[in-house]
């Protein structure tokens, strides 16, 4: 067999998290009955006409800035014609001729070291509504919520050449989009959708093969599955002399393959022309600088600064810098000066913890940096023992208050009284002879017993080192 | 004296003034309809119900000093593809025979906040597609002057209605000309501002790049009037744009008999050479006759690119149109085919029995000339024609002020002509098409009769934003010309 080479671009489109859509004042927010966040715009009444959400051309523009884009200065929207019932007027407004962003790159890190993949361009456009099949009714329904939300379609060049490139490079995308709060970017909830470009060449050969489409692979697993498995047909019908058809392709990712996907409307073409209803788009020097001005501190840099800064370990670093909200969380604890260290932890810990059972990602973390610090703080005076943290850390979870307030109104704070904690433990000693026998044999790890049954009596107002320390003490003295 | 005997602004002054309420000038024009539209039949919808609940509301707040502008009071007709809430607006389209509209076209909202009472939608060439409004699904509107003849088009119902005294006031749409033909046809003073003067928001788009709303009135003054009343900046139109020079009324109002001394009005060769009728002409050389009386400077000019004009306007606003009328597809309102299977069967059934003959041409039209392969070759051509010849009436505007041109080639034609020859009912709209490319204001005055009793109107064109020129310039004709006839059908009695 031939040695083949795998040549993949993709189309990325993200939805931007601006509040309104990108031609009305309708809510972009999810969820809501259907057809509630509509208005004559972005339900193709007749008449009705677009307005540019400004917020849209400043995300786009910044995510072109930060993959070394050429911003287009004086740009246009087009319409692209089609029919399908999500898209109310029957044209989607995009654009074709004059995107905002093109000729851009970013740097990607690959086991074979540093590759650079290219960016052909960056286009504004609208997303479509949804389409729900009634089988009780048995008729569709159309629900227009998300017709108007504003997404960004990054196209790269065919510059990757496995799954590791593909993963690495959506994973930088994601971050820097991420950082700039242009979207949260979830895969998994279509915020960012992937479309692979896959073709198949005999090693060293200069043209391109003919290349598949693969649609909306909803997760990295998926995506990297997808292509091992598009790669493989390929070369598969290349070796049994056949040709690759170029078509779209759609990924089951249930029963692992591909298969054809039915197309939105039986000729493709698109009829493309400058959307007349829109003025052409003119970005000055002005607004760009404005851009570059509130350009962020990217994950690298970040990474960065914290090694150079922090006593942290490199996982610690890369788990806290993966959602831009934890990296603005964990600095802005240790900006009220809570230890580092423990902060990664918490943070890299218990808070993770809590998100996931929430079922939410990093981002989405909204606990006020200052609870934190205090929590943290609390724990660093012996004032609460790390158990009793955790749990006064989930009450504030659910219901956002002081730390401090809530301790004390719970009474959860350590007794400093020795004398209290010296008579429970010789109760604990008295009512377990069984627990100081198995000790005096030599289980030492009986203390652990004694240590718990002490801390139950405490009402856990106690510090487990503190009562260890005073219970060896007593049970040596026996 | 008959309520559509007033001018707009005499029936408000007369409202408020006290001498008439606005249930009685609304009542009036719904009798005049009841009298004569079986014949006329400018209108697709009138709502009287509603008129008469419109008129009392507006009667308590004009009583209650909240509204005192010059048109308080005044019924205004709308032409049928201008948005209307809760009133049937069906751009004359079995498409949208069955339309209602969520919320008022800025221009509706605008003459609402005015005082005016819109209670009617008048008959127009289907979606705007037509020079003679015998595309409307409802049937044709006949010209007052002469019910064998058309009104023109597409805004035939608006003008038709001014004309024989079934309105006091009427806005229309003009795309290609379609104000200021119907206009000339009718003996009615109709204008097309600068583009972007007033909002297409809530207009059915036929060329989105093209389309202006406009007044259709009695006189020059009620057009002033009526444009500053929808005129100004709308945020919900991208296109529209914000000038402050849109008090055209008081600007005319101070503009004294020698007006015009000094003006130079040119008249381009190449409107005036074959194809014009003959007695077009006369009353187009008469009317270069009152405006030079009234101490303007009348001569020959050049424009190029005349015999461009029809051809890229027919290829921009049909690839516009085509794309613009897509929405129409049964799925969300309007018209949808009975029996079909599937999607594309309902697509192709629903669009195929929705609209008529012209609206489905135009749509083939354009969809050809901005499929790939043809794209290059007719639209961006086109598109690179429009620009020439926005930059041949800059080289005019260089040296003159204004232009004057027939608004057509002829007086109104007779009803069944014009359809048959869809190629001949565009090359006549050689006069106005060449304005909207250019975007520039146009206005058409009633200048004179063919022997025949036909109305002509005489067209004067401006440079962008040079409404106050015109205005000036179609005062002084008026007033030279002196009043103008009315049809027979204007007096008959209600």
């Amino acid at each position: 067999m031939k040695e083949y080479e795998t040549v993949i671009g993709l189309e990325v489109h993200v939805e931007l998290a601006t509040k309104t859509k990108i031609f009305c004042g309708c809510s972009t927010a999810f969820g809501g009955a259907p057809n509630t966040h509509t208005c004559p715009v972005c339900t193709g009444m007749p008449g009705s006409l677009p307005v540019l959400n400004r917020k849209v051309v400043e995300y786009a523009a910044s995510v072109g800035l930060a993959t070394h884009c050429e911003i287009t200065r004086y740009g246009r929207f087009d319409r692209k014609n089609y029919f399908y019932p999500d898209n109310p007027q029957n044209y989607q407004i995009s654009q074709l001729y004059l995107p905002i962003c093109r000729n851009g790159y970013v740097d990607i890190e690959t086991p074979e070291g540093s590759r650079r993949v290219g960016i052909h361009e960056i286009h504004m456009e609208e997303d479509a509504g949804k389409l729900i099949h009634d089988d009780f009714l048995d008729c569709s329904l159309v629900d227009y919520n998300r017709s108007g939300v504003p997404l960004i379609e990054t196209v790269s060049e065919p510059d990757m050449r496995s799954a590791d490139d593909v993963i690495a490079y959506l994973e930088k995308l994601r971050m820097t989009i991420q950082y700039l709060g242009a979207s949260d970017c979830k895969l998994q909830e279509g915020s960012m959708r992937a479309d692979v470009n896959l073709s198949v060449r005999e090693k060293g050969a200069e043209k391109l093969g003919t290349r598949a489409e693969m649609k909306n692979i909803n997760s990295f697993r998926a995506i990297a599955r997808a292509i091992d498995y598009e790669r493989a047909r390929q070369i598969d019908v290349l070796e049994s002399g056949g040709s690759v058809v170029q078509e779209t392709l759609r990924w089951d990712d249930t029963a692992g393959y591909t298969y054809p996907m039915r197309s939105k409307e039986d000729a493709k073409d698109y009829r493309y022309f400058p959307e007349p209803d829109l003025v052409p788009l003119v970005i000055s020097d002005e607004f760009l600088d404005q851009l570059r001005q509130q350009m962020p501190e990217f994950r690298e840099e970040k990474m960065e600064r914290y090694r150079r800064s922090y006593d942290l370990t490199e996982s610690e670093i890369e788990q806290i810098t993966s959602a831009r909200r934890m990296a603005d969380l964990f600095e802005a604890v240790v900006d009220l000066g809570a230890d580092p260290r423990e902060t990664a932890k918490w943070l890299n810990g218990d808070i993770l913890r809590l998100l996931k059972e929430e079922g939410k990602s990093a981002n989405d973390v909204s606990l006020p940096p200052v609870y934190l610090a205090k929590l943290i703080q609390l724990v660093g005076a012996g004032t609460i023992n790390r158990n009793t943290a955790k749990s006064v850390l989930e009450a504030i979870w659910k219901d956002p208050q002081d730390p401090e307030v809530y301790v004390q109104e719970h009474g959860l704070a350590i007794v400093p009284d020795n004398g209290a904690l010296e008579k429970v433990i010789e109760e604990v000693i008295a009512a377990n002879p069984k627990s100081v026998a198995d000790w005096k044999s030599g289980k030492k790890k009986a203390v652990g017993f004694l240590v718990g049954q002490t801390m139950k009596a405490m009402k856990g107002k106690a510090d487990p080192a503190a009562v260890n320390r005073m219970l060896s003490e007593k049970l040596a003295r026996l | 004296m008959k309520i559509t005997e007033y001018t707009a602004r005499e029936l408000s002054a007369a409202i408020r003034g006290g001498d008439m309420t606005v249930p009685e000038a609304v009542s009036g024009v719904l009798t005049e309809i009841r009298a004569k539209d079986k014949e006329v039949h400018a209108y697709v919808t009138v709502n009287e119900d509603d008129a008469m609940r419109q008129a009392e509301n507006v009667q308590k707040r004009i009583e209650a000093g909240e509204l005192t502008g010059p048109l308080a009071g005044v019924p205004v007709a709308v032409k049928d593809n201008i948005c209307t809430n809760g009133l049937k607006t069906t751009c004359s389209s079995r498409m949208l025979g069955n339309f209602v509209p969520p919320y008022d076209a800025e221009a509706v909202t605008r003459m609402r906040q005015a005082g005016m009472v819109v209670f009617g939608k008048t008959n127009m060439d289907e979606f705007a597609m037509g020079s003679t409004t015998e595309t409307s699904f409802f049937g044709p509107t006949k010209n007052p002057w002469n019910e064998e003849h058309v009104p023109g088009g597409s805004s035939g119902g608006s003008c038709a209605a001014v004309a024989a005294g079934e309105a006091v006031i009427a806005v229309g749409s003009d795309t290609g000309g379609s104000i200021r033909q119907p206009s000339s046809y009718c003996g009615v003073t109709g204008m097309k501002p600068t583009y972007g003067t007033v909002s297409r928001y809530g207009l059915i788009a036929y060329g989105s790049s093209l389309d202006q709303i406009g007044p259709v009135a009695k006189d020059v003054t009620d057009c002033a009037l009526l444009l500053e009343t929808i005129a100004g900046h709308d945020r919900k139109d991208s296109t529209s744009i914000a000038r402050k020079d849109t008090d055209f009324s008081e600007r005319l109002s101070a503009a004294s008999e020698a007006d015009l001394a000094g003006m130079r009005i040119g008249l381009p060769r190449d409107y005036y050479g074959d194809g014009l009728d003959e007695e077009v002409r006369k009353v187009m050389e008469d009317a270069a006759a009152m405006l030079r009386t009234r101490g303007a400077v009348v001569e020959p000019c050049d424009l190029g690119l005349v015999k461009y004009a029809i051809p890229a306007y027919y290829i921009i606003a049909c690839a516009e149109a085509s794309s613009n009328l897509e929405r129409f597809d049964g799925v969300k309102y309007g018209y949808r085919a009975e029996d079909y299977e599937g999607l594309h069967d309902m697509y192709r059934k629903t669009r195929s029995q929705g609209f008529g003959p012209e609206v489905r041409r135009r749509i083939m039209l354009g969809s050809f000339v901005l499929s790939s392969g043809y794209y290059d070759a007719y639209y961006l051509k086109a598109l690179r024609t429009k620009a020439l010849i926005k930059a041949e009436f800059d080289k005019v505007f260089r040296d003159y002020d204004l232009i004057l041109a027939p608004a057509a080639p002829t007086a109104a034609p007779k009803i069944g002509t014009s359809l048959q020859d869809p190629l001949k009912m565009y090359l006549s709209d050689i006069y106005t098409v060449s304005v909207n490319l250019a975007g520039l204001p146009g206005m058409t005055v009633p200048a004179g009769l063919t022997r025949d009793g036909l109305p002509v109107g005489a067209q004067l064109i401006g440079d962008c934003f040079a409404e106050e020129k015109i205005f000036r310039a179609a005062l002084q004709l008026e007033k030279e010309r002196g009043a103008f006839g009315r049809p027979a059908i204007f007096v008959k009695g209600a």
